[in-house]
């Protein structure tokens, strides 16, 4: 029996990390919204490891952030340890990471959406969307409850016809041994959306007390005080830390022995894995020629014993993990509190969505997160916002928001799930990124704020102390630029020799000065050249004029490829009308149906040849 | 919307006569500016009437003379694209055009795609809808032409070659990318080992683009005009290098009236031979019609055989013709009946007014000389690049184009090395791979995050 049970004008099904900011940023956005999760007890669940941030996905989250999103606030709250990595490299691909407390971070999350205005979390399954005229009306749960709305937002991460496999034990299920959500993939086939499989893994979790670390290499996090947000207060938690082992030739003997035995190997998982996220059996088959791989032992949490063991995600039978685990230095007695499994589940090949993450099959059917094919929480995060600002844009008869691939990683990763074909979990990497110098950690704020702003997610306070930091920025960078030295100036060049670089010879800027590699603020300020001014102050100015060049480079670069992206094509275009395209041309931009030059330009198959033809048949229909 | 510059060779290639490079979009004039002297140092391209041709000197990148040329400038609207063009009309032939395309590519302009310049003619409303779908069609034509050409050249070894080029630099961009992405898994970077790769990609694309030069030679041929007083033997030295009586040949000056043009095979190198009307003054009216032609013709061709009869000397009509011939670099002397007694040259006389040209001693009539003469020929053409390995390639324009930005990117880092950061270093080998990447379509961005997986043990 099914009953009317309410309406609203966005629903979420999922409350991952996806699902949390589609929700939270629909509601916030004033549309009455309704999210839905198969546990109330595993909301923003990290089912693998317990770290957020590293290289491409920090400056992703610190995207997040300056968009509004809760992603930054939410790890700031929870972290155990935080971390700089990459230091060195350059301030394109520096990144922060934290290790997260998972039972944290899923309670600062439940807290924030629960006090969150117009939004409503139901634990329900959802079995059917309902549409009519292509259309969204709809959704209903297990228990024959109809929702009414007009959007959707699709965030099943793994739980699409779940399958989990241990050796030879497989059964149905969800992440972390819940419920899978068996029905929801039928409705979607029902309405012409397509499916693929996809395949992960989780190492097993081990019992800290049954490790001996002293035989392991200890990774304290960070002595400075650290945070994604830009609105976190930067405080210092009491800091946890990582421990390194390894594996030894024991270790890849006992795999080895077991090969047979691994569901890789014997063609039980047919889904594609990651490559970047091999098993360890895969490792050990691969690289063969290793004697050892390494491996980090990283706590899950404050209130838990449980740790989780990087680089040993597999599927291996029970007893061989166990196995496995005891052939690792520091690890001879351990105890396993999890068993390590691999996944396959359900994704939607993401070719068949709008930038806006709108299916075009279905108006007002959105997906985000792993559903679409890509592995990770900040990928998935970022989504989910996207989603559930478009969502709200559309109830509100708005513009989607989309950013483009020199605006933000998260323009990069849409970009590329749209018109790539993506046939393993995708998973952002900064090469992918080719404005990567343009898309920093440390400028997501000055790069997206305004953005925020606009579509309404950055409160008042937050754009005040935005406004204040650029107009600090601003006049901070005039100082450097007026102040200026001459070899008469003795002060400067005994400093500068004693710094080991060159004296002047000419009239120099500060800011000129700061260009040298061994040069830094901090030297100014113990000159007293300059008033002493706040970390990310300094931080801005540093990295603008040490990378004024390659940074000019890359501006270069984004001006051609944003005239292309902003000739606009519509939707309705129907490329078979276009005189003089290649087959195979015509075929890909039916399919994509790209909306701007660019884009098309960027698709698998089509050439110049042909963007001049579509340019010239554009031409044509304007003047008619 | 602002389109960028663009640039091509606009008469079809190795058709002999005028080639014109063609030049669309705002700025053009500025930009030819940068690379033109004209003869009189007061003309200013910026503020010459549009259409007039101004006569002047295209200048490489050390200043000197490439070419000489004439350059007409437009304004837009008034203008083929509808855009600001400037065309400079330069000499005929696939060398000369493609040297001077190439100068001013290098000043940033962007080579032309297919059809290009018509689209921007019709965007700019300079063409009536109906003209849209033939437009189309040549875009569709020269494209398809120009795929077959491009994967023809792609088979075998030029193929093999270039996608070496590309594993290298696919592997120096993996290394960087490595460390930057999975900087725990992979440990730290070896930089001389990605130096000896960059300096691997760097020599084997200088070593492709000397071959391609070559190569062009062998595949497009160069041409050669015979040049000289009446009744010198010009006819003779086409018919002897031929081996066929194909010339009229008589004791009476003024015998050629016309250009005849044959094509021969000098060592491989296909030839077109232009046997010319001598030059004198004349009244009759089809002979001065022939000896502008002949005039032209030496223009036009990459090198010049100038005639001298030893016999009669060197007076003052052939000092004349001889300081007409523009570029001197390309002529070659060549002092013809060295079998008869009467001998009013010597060897003082060349030196003295030729001191830096081959002087070849011949005589069509006994075959003496002749296969000097090839030689040379074969020299010239490949001038400066003998020392160099023939890898038997043959580079297309549009290639040369890529392996020269490539080559510019690889030695920015290689200079920026160890003094900027890596993600910096990353810059220059994306745009490296970029460049090279155009030439066998292959996406070796997408290809070396592969290679990252295969090569290191990456993994949480
Ligand atoms: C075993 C495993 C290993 C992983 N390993 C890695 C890794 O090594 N590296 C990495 O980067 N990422 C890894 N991931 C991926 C990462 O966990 C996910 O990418 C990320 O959590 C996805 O977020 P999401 O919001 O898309 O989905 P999820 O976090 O999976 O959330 C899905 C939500 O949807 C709800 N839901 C599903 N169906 C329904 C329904 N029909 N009705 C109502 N609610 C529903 C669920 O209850 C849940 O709340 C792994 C994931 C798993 C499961
Ligand atoms: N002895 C001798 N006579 C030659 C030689 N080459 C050409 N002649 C003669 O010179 C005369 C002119 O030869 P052409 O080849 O017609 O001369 P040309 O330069 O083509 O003359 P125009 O076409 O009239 O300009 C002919 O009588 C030839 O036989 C040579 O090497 N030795
Ligand atoms: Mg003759």
């Amino acid at each position: 029996m099914i009953y009317n049970a309410g309406s609203y004008e966005v629903i979420v099904i999922g409350a991952g990390h996806a699902g949390c900011e589609a929700a939270l940023a629909s509601a916030r956005m004033g549309c009455k919204t309704l999210l839905c999760t198969l546990s109330m007890e595993h909301i923003a669940l990290m089912p693998c490891n317990p770290s957020i941030g590293g290289p491409a996905k920090a400056q992703v989250v610190r995207e997040i952030d300056a968009l509004g999103g809760e992603m930054a606030i939410n790890i700031d709250k929870s972290n155990i340890q935080m971390r700089i990595i990459n230091t060195g490299k350059g301030p394109a691909v520096q990144a922060l990471r934290a290790q997260a407390d998972k039972l944290e971070y899923y309670r600062e999350m439940l807290k924030t959406l629960l006090t969150q205005k117009k939004l409503d979390v139901l634990m329900a399954e959802i079995q059917d969307i309902e549409t009519s005229d292509n259309k969204i009306t709809g959704v209903i749960t297990k228990t024959g409850a109809r929702y009414k709305c007009r959007c959707v937002v699709i965030t099943s991460g793994t739980y699409l016809k779940g399958r989990i496999i241990i050796g030879d034990v497989m059964y149905d299920g969800g992440p972390g041994n819940q419920f899978p959500a068996m029905k929801l993939s039928a409705s979607l086939l029902k309405n012409g959306i397509n499916l693929g499989r996809f395949k992960t893994g989780t190492p097993p979790r081990i019992n800290r007390r049954t490790v001996d670390f002293s035989k392991m290499i200890e990774q304290p996090g960070d002595e400075r005080a650290l945070a994604f947000s830009f609105i976190s207060p930067k405080q210092k938690k009491p800091q946890m830390s990582c421990w390194l082992t390894h594996s030894t030739p024991e270790t890849h003997r006992i795999v080895m022995d077991n090969i047979e035995r691994a569901p890789l190997f014997t063609g039980v998982i047919k889904g594609r894995g990651p490559r970047y996220c091999p098993s360890f059996e895969d490792k050990v088959v691969r690289f063969a020629h290793k004697d050892a791989h390494q491996l980090f032992v990283e706590p899950e949490g404050r209130h838990t014993e449980e740790m989780y063991v990087q680089g040993l995600n597999t599927s291996l039978p029970e007893d061989v993990q166990m196995e496995v685990l005891r052939s690792i230095p520091g690890l001879e007695n351990v105890r396993i509190m999890r068993t390590g499994y691999a996944i396959e589940y359900d994704y939607v090949p993401p070719s068949q969505l709008k930038l806006s993450l709108e299916t075009k099959m279905i108006q007002g059917l959105f997906t985000a997160g792993q559903i679409n094919g890509t592995s990770g929480y900040e990928e998935a995060a970022a989504q989910g916002l996207i989603a559930g600002i478009n969502a709200a844009l559309k109830i509100q008869e708005k513009e989607p928001f989309i950013l483009k691939r020199n605006e933000a990683y998260i323009g990069v990763l849409i970009d590329d799930l749209v018109n790539k074909e993506i046939d393993e979990p995708y998973r952002l990497l900064t090469s992918r990124a080719e404005y990567r110098l343009l898309l920093r950690q440390d400028n997501a704020d000055i790069r997206l704020t305004r953005r925020g702003r606009e579509i309404g997610l950055v409160d008042d306070t937050r754009w005040e102390l935005f406004n204040r930091k650029m107009d600090s920025i601003e006049n901070t960078r005039a100082v450097f630029q007026e102040v200026s030295f001459t070899p008469a100036d003795e002060e400067m060049n005994v400093f500068l020799t004693g710094m080991g670089s060159a004296p002047i010879k000419d009239r120099v800027s500060l800011w000129e000065l700061l260009k040298r590699p061994e040069i830094h603020v901090a030297d100014f300020e113990k000159m007293k050249w300059i008033e002493p001014m706040d970390a990310e102050i300094s931080e801005q100015i540093e990295v603008q004029s040490k990378y004024e060049g390659y940074i000019a480079k890359q501006l270069e670069q984004v001006k051609k490829f944003e005239r292309m992206e902003n000739r606009k094509l519509s939707p309705d275009l129907d490329y078979d009308e276009v005189y003089g395209l290649a087959n195979e041309a015509r075929q890909r931009l039916q399919d994509v149906k790209p909306t701007s030059m660019g884009q098309a330009s960027r698709i698998t198959g089509v050439n110049p040849a042909d963007i001049n033809v579509l340019y010239i048949y554009l031409e044509k229909k304007r003047r008619n | 919307m602002r389109d960028d510059i663009i640039g091509a060779i606009s008469t079809p290639p190795g058709e002999g006569g005028i080639a014109i490079v063609r030049i669309s979009g705002e700025g053009s004039i500025k930009k030819v500016k940068q690379i033109f002297q004209a003869r009189v140092s007061s003309k200013d391209l910026l503020v010459q009437k549009p259409f007039m041709l101004t006569l002047g000197w295209l200048k490489d990148e050390e200043d000197e003379i490439l070419d000489e040329v004439m350059v007409a400038t437009m304004k837009a609207p008034r203008s083929y694209t509808g855009e600001e063009m400037v065309e400079i009309n330069c000499h005929g032939g696939v060398i000369p055009a493609r040297r001077c395309l190439q100068r001013v590519l290098s000043t940033g302009i962007r080579l032309a795609e297919p059809g290009e310049f018509t689209r921007r003619a019709f965007m700019n409303g300079k063409m009536d809808a109906a003209q849209a779908e033939a437009v189309i069609d040549i875009i569709r034509a020269k494209t398809d032409r120009g795929l077959k050409l491009a994967m023809k050249q792609l088979e075998g070894k030029n193929s093999d070659y270039v996608k070496e080029l590309e594993d290298f630099l696919v592997e120096a961009n993996m290394l960087v990318e490595a460390n930057l992405d999975f900087s725990e898994d992979v440990g730290d970077l070896d930089y001389e080992q990605l130096r000896q790769l960059l300096l691997k990609t760097s020599a084997g694309i200088e070593k492709m683009l000397k071959s391609g030069e070559l190569g062009d030679i062998y595949k497009e041929g160069i041409s050669v005009s015979i040049c000289g007083k009446p009744n010198v033997g010009k006819s003779s030295l086409l018919n002897a290098l031929l081996r066929k009586e194909r010339a009229i040949v008589t004791d009476v000056p003024g015998t050629t009236r016309d250009l005849i043009e044959e094509y021969i095979n000098i060592k491989g190198i296909p030839v077109k031979l232009i046997d010319t009307a001598g030059i004198r003054e004349t009244r009759d009216l089809v002979e001065q019609i022939g000896i502008s032609r002949a005039q032209q013709a030496v223009r036009d061709s990459d090198l010049v055989i100038f005639l001298l009869d030893i016999e009669a000397g060197m007076n003052d009509e052939d000092r004349a013709i001889y300081n007409d011939i523009e570029n001197k670099e390309r002529v070659i002397v060549l002092i013809n009946k060295d079998d008869l007694m009467v001998k009013n040259i010597s060897e003082e006389d060349t030196k003295k007014n030729f001191p830096e040209l081959k002087v070849i001693w011949a005589s069509t009539k006994e075959d003496i000389g002749i296969q000097e003469l090839e030689d040379v020929i074969e020299k010239m053409a490949v001038t400066g690049l003998m020392d160099y390995d023939n890898l038997g390639l043959t580079v297309s324009l549009r290639q040369k184009e890529s392996l020269l930005a490539g080559k510019k990117y690889i030695q920015e880092a290689l200079d920026a090395m160890g003094e900027v950061t890596l993600d910096c270093l990353g810059v220059d080998l994306q745009n490296a791979m970029a460049s090279l990447g155009e030439i066998t379509g292959r996406n070796l961005k997408e290809e070396s995050i592969n290679r990252i997986f295969k090569e290191f043990c990456i993994g949480k």
